[in-house]
């Protein structure tokens, strides 16, 4: 194709820069400077993709940000792909490869597009109707088919191959908007001094101004009063210019997000980041973000051709295209007769300008009238022809009562249609400005602002060009001197004196049909029509929030930038209230649809969360072992030899911790030093446990419950001096801890005297379990004696380990014999690495957390988060012992004698569970019930917890929470599995030496 | 993300803060004296206001105090901020904002 629709001269498109790219598989050309919404349209190409619910074919509406039909895939591979792009706002380049959406299999014949025929069954409400009955259709048959058929673009089918960068910025004031007000308001906040942010959503600054053909602003042509404030800008020094940089999101406390992007206009394989996020916080904002025109509402008013008025005029003048050769306008505001004076210009048709007002009147009616167009006042549209382009619009008098004559039609290849314009209040929306409506303009404007912030320009509803410079230099002053700039002296602009605008009409035109036969279209993107707003608001919806949501108007990408006035106009009509009453609904970021990527920035891949390595990770890698995540900590899960399975190495971990000795990297518990004279009490007061007489050089392990009475944490904790405890939390639970902890210390407890500091990364804990452990630690040991009788069980000792400063532990979460050697972290690998060596005639192995995990169950010892969810008490646990029952207070002590947490209810206890068949190892997870054959809803009597293969017991086991379980001991229950019932015997929760022999060696 | 005056720091970006719940709920001296009813509302009773709200922030990556701010819910904005032990500012601070 050869752009037959490109006119001979005009725009802002460079003629000697020929572009290729494809549509469809189609090769097409354009220029440099066109959207490959204007390339199309140079070619002749109206029809852009088929339209949601009923796939109609629908073409180019808009010429910008708010397009809700030509939606389009562009990338030439799966890692460049973006689906849902507005072909109104791609940027054309050498290359580019973009596809329409949502057609089957091609564009021009879409099999989906029978949903165009049975349309009638499709009404609003349709996915609440059938999602409620018939019981079963929803997901059985339509969900399916619906999915298969609806939706917009589609997912890429390969990682995003680009990088995205994210930065933030202050700044004195943030000018959202680069037209006429935008740059008036730039120009002002220089004056006054000020740090200026101006960014906008377009490749070029300007605007409406860079269509503007017509007018002059103090003596000198519209663009080139453009270029040379652009200039004047740029030399300023204070002002960054964003380019292609839209402000999606208003955030509390004048933070506003924008997205750059850099890269996707840009032939071939671009370097560098694809977009850039900003979060500039400003002193000052200034929204100058324009408005958007409003469609009509008529029978059929969505085949390819059918236009808004201004962006015909946007497609003549600034790109140089003709959108069609005869042009049918139909309109309630006058600026329709300026886009058909512009396009009469261009050599465009004009076969008629149908105004539903009885007497259009002004300057651009009497400039239409005077050049011979042919302006028919009170005249209404009653429905278009043409399958994959217009071929005809019905136009009919318009009476003053609202009847509607006989219809004539009139042919065309073009229909243009305004109904005014919609101030673009979003971001002031977000901001929780609120919004006023203005009964003269017939739109909602911005009211009181909510966080410092200026509107200027069309998006408060100024229309006239001198009258929307004047008003963006005047909040740009403002927003400096609230800066803290110094006065700016006011400043008009004169323009050639273009004609005042005025009209506009909200809701669906008369049409005189039965409205049951005919569609037409509100909201186009969601396909839904003025006849399923009314549906909605007969079936009882009267918010507009709820019609919103009943009907979907407004609910696409484009949250209804087109659509929600005449939402509004249609469902005042019906409801007999004015639009103020209504009111609007909300308006959420982002502003235009925002890549995921931009959001996730470098947070990719290795980057995508901070990972937590102990001292020993290089070693544990080096040896095979495979890791596990526990929070942002890897931990060594288990040491497969070559060959082993996971169930092979635990169990041969297990039996060697058993009989000889294992090493296992306990660096990843938290651990926090508790300093001062009141270290003891303020534990006291913390813990479940009683910590004053505790004799330092001891260990206790300690409980921690929430003010709730239910366990938060737990660990060993060991008393050094008088003044100083160390104490272990779990890996998960270290900052919440502390945190906890300085929450009562600062804010309940002020008068203790005592200070806490985190030592989790200061510590490597190295824990050494089983029989030979002494023997295999006692070498490395200066300056203490381990001896059983010097160092019994549960008591901590300062001394030298591989010559190293350590705190050595004798303490066992395995049942057997063990130390952990607490050395600082720099030294964890070298001790590590000299007990693993010593240790290897005595058949020293190290084991994973799998294995800690099953030794630690075969003991009963519970695990915080496994055992307990946050609902369990002490006594739930069977830790009713650690409670120091003569102390005045802990944290959870006064809520654990509430009715309900302790004696007389039956509370889920802790207890064991063997199966019948010792080779079945449970799921964790899995319900417990009495009667397995019970019909469902069944009693559940309580959950599996943990559940392992045990090598030391040659059988299975678990641990549970069980109603009333440690009554139950002996009882069967059982496991409800899908396909089978498994028989379970409850037992104690301890299944290996129970008498606690082994601790001792 | 949202700007909050650290009464210790001055101002700070949201990030650097965790939030810690409604200010000013007070733990009895002796939780023995009080009934379970009260000792439940001290537990799970929220006032949820609509409008200026008394809460606990805690400078976490910062100097790691916790402090007390007035913050409107509907706007979130800040009122004031003040340190812990301090009283509610009155009235007249809210209503001269
Ligand atoms: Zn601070």
């Amino acid at each position: 194709m050869s752009q037959n629709f490109r006119l001979p001269t005009g725009g802002r498109v460079n003629r000697a820069k020929t572009i290729n790219f494809t549509f469809d598989g189609r090769r097409m050309s354009g220029l440099e400077g066109d959207t490959l919404a204007s390339a199309l349209l140079a070619n002749g190409e109206h029809l852009a993709g088929r339209s949601f619910k009923y796939h109609r074919p629908r073409g180019i509406l808009s010429a910008g940000a708010e397009e809700p039909n030509a939606l389009v895939g562009v990338g030439a591979d799966e890692g460049h792909y973006s689906p849902n792009l507005r072909a109104t706002q791609v940027e054309l380049f050498e290359g580019l490869v973009a596809e329409s959406q949502n057609r089957s299999p091609s564009l021009r014949y879409d099999w989906a597009g029978v949903n165009n025929l049975i349309w009638r069954f499709i009404p609003a409400g349709f996915y609440y109707k059938t999602f409620m009955w018939p019981r079963g259709a929803w997901t059985k048959f339509f969900e399916p088919r619906i999915r298969a058929m609806a939706g917009l673009g589609r997912a890429p089918r390969a990682p995003d191959a680009t990088t995205y960068a994210q930065r933030y910025a202050h700044c004195d004031v943030l000018v959202v908007g680069a037209g006429p007000a935008g740059l008036a308001a730039a120009l002002a906040a220089v004056q006054g001094g000020q740090r200026v942010i101006l960014c906008d959503e377009q490749n070029e600054l300007g605007g409406s101004l860079l269509s503007e053909t017509d007018a002059a602003i103090d003596g000198i042509p519209a663009v080139r009063w453009l270029s040379e404030t652009i200039a004047q800008l740029r030399s300023a020094g204070s002002v960054q210019i964003l380019t292609r940089t839209t402000a999606f999101g208003y955030f509390p406390h004048n933070m506003l997000g924008l997205v750059e992007r850099l890269t996707d206009h840009l032939p071939g394989a671009a370097s560098g980041p694809r977009e850039r996020l900003w979060q500039v916080r400003a002193k000052q904002v200034v929204l100058a973000a324009g408005e958007i025109e409003r469609p009509l509402v008529f029978p059929d008013n969505d085949r390819p051709g059918i236009m808004l008025a201004g962006a015909a005029r946007i497609y003549a003048s600034r790109y140089g295209v003709k959108p069609g050769q005869r042009a049918v306008i139909v309109t309630a505001h006058d600026s329709a007769y300026r886009a058909a004076l512009a396009l009469y210009q261009a050599g465009v048709g004009i076969a008629a300008i149908a105004d539903v007002r009885a007497n259009p009147q002004g300057g651009w009616v009497d400039l239409a009238r005077k050049a011979g167009l042919p302006v028919r006042a009170g005249c209404t549209i009653t429905g278009t022809s043409g399958r994959l382009r217009v071929t005809g619009a019905d136009l009919a008098p318009l009476a003053a009562d609202g009847t509607v004559g006989a219809s004539e039609r009139v042919s065309c290849d073009l229909l243009l249609m305004s109904g005014g314009f919609t101030p673009s209040v979003h971001l002031f929306s977000q901001s929780r400005g609120k919004l006023v409506y203005d009964e003269a303009l017939g739109a909602f404007v911005p009211g009181a602002p909510a966080e410092d912030c200026w509107v200027a320009g069309a998006c408060r509803g100024v229309s006239l060009l001198s009258e929307v410079l004047a008003d963006g230099f005047a909040k740009g002053a403002s927003a400096a001197r609230a800066a803290g700039g110094g006065p700016v002296p006011a400043r008009s602009f004169a323009t050639t004196q273009a004609p005042a605008t005025g009209g506009g009409f909200a809701g669906a035109l008369p049409h005189g049909k039965n409205p049951a036969s005919v569609r037409a279209f509100v909201d186009f993107q969601n396909d839904s029509t003025a006849k399923d707003i009314k549906l909605a608001i007969s079936e009882g919806l009267r918010s507009i929030e709820h019609i919103k949501r009943y009907t979907t108007t407004g609910m696409a990408t484009d949250q209804g930038k087109i659509s929600n006035m005449n939402a509004l106009g249609i469902a005042t009509d019906v409801l007999a209230r004015p639009i103020a009453q209504i009111g609007t609904t909300t308006f959420r970021m982002p502003y235009t649809p925002t890549t995921f990527g931009v959001f996730a920035g470098y947070a990719r891949g290795d980057l995508f969360d901070t990972v937590r390595r102990t001292p020993v990770h290089h070693w544990a890698q080096a040896q095979g072992a495979v890791f596990e995540d526990v929070s942002l900590w890897k931990r060594a899960r288990y040491f497969p030899l070559p060959g082993e399975d996971m169930h092979q190495a635990v169990a041969r971990e297990c039996r060697a911790v058993r009989a000889a000795a294992g090493i296992f990297d306990a660096s990843t518990l938290g651990k926090i030093e508790v300093v001062g004279p009141d270290a003891a009490e303020f534990l006291n007061r913390m813990y479940v446990n009683a910590w004053s007489k505790l004799k330092p050089g001891r260990l206790r392990y300690g409980l921690l419950l929430r003010e709730d009475g239910f366990i938060l944490d737990d660990g060993v904790i060991g008393r050094m001096s008088d003044e100083c405890f160390h104490v272990t939390t779990t890996t998960g639970g270290a900052a919440r801890v502390l945190t906890m902890m300085e929450d009562y210390r600062q804010t309940e407890f002020p008068e203790l005297k005592v200070w806490l500091t985190s030592t989790t990364e200061q510590w490597a804990v190295i824990a050494l379990q089983g029989p030979k452990a002494r023997e295999i630690l006692a070498p490395f040991v200066e300056g203490a004696d381990i001896s059983h009788a010097a160092m019994p069980h549960m008591s901590v000792v300062e001394c030298r380990v591989a010559g190293v400063p350590a705190r050595l532990f004798r303490v066992s979460f395995t049942g057997e014999l063990g130390f952990e050697i607490n050395v600082p972290a720099d030294y964890g690998r070298a001790v590590w690495e000299a007990i693993f060596a010593a240790g290897q005639p005595a058949g020293l192995v190290a084991y994973g957390t799998e294995t800690m995990h099953v030794l630690r169950a075969e003991k009963g010892y519970i695990i915080v988060g496994q055992e307990t969810d946050g609902t369990v008490t002490p006594d739930d646990a069977g830790l009713s012992w650690a409670i120091g029952k003569a102390k005045p207070d802990f944290v959870g002590k006064r809520a654990l004698a509430r009715a309900g947490m302790g004696e007389g209810v039956q509370r889920k206890q802790l207890v064991g569970l063997l199966t019948d068949d010792p080779q079945v190892v449970l799921e964790e997870g899995a319900q417990l019930v009495a009667d397995p054959a019970q019909p469902p809803p069944m009693t559940m009597l309580g959950h599996v917890t943990s559940s392992y293969w045990s090598a030391t017991l040659n059988r299975s086991m678990a641990l549970a929470l069980v109603k009333n379980g440690r009554a139950r001991i002996g009882e069967t229950l059982h496991v409800p599995m899908p396909g089978r019932v498994i028989r379970v015997t409850i037992t104690g929760p301890v299944f290996y030496d129970a008498e606690g022999i082994k601790l001792d060696g | 993300m949202l700007l909050i005056t650290c009464p210790f720091c001055g101002p700070r970006p949201e990030l650097e803060f965790g939030y810690a719940g409604e200010a000013h709920v007070v733990r009895a001296q002796d939780p023995r004296e009080v009934s379970d009813l009260q000792w439940t509302e001290y537990l799970y009773q929220r006032s949820n206001v609509r409008g200026v709200h008394a809460e606990r922030w805690r400078h976490a990556h910062g100097c790691a105090q916790f402090f007390n701010a007035l913050r409107d819910t509907t706007t979130d904005h800040f009122v004031a901020t003040y340190r812990i032990g301090e009283p509610r500012p009155d009235a007249a601070v809210e209503a001269g904002r």
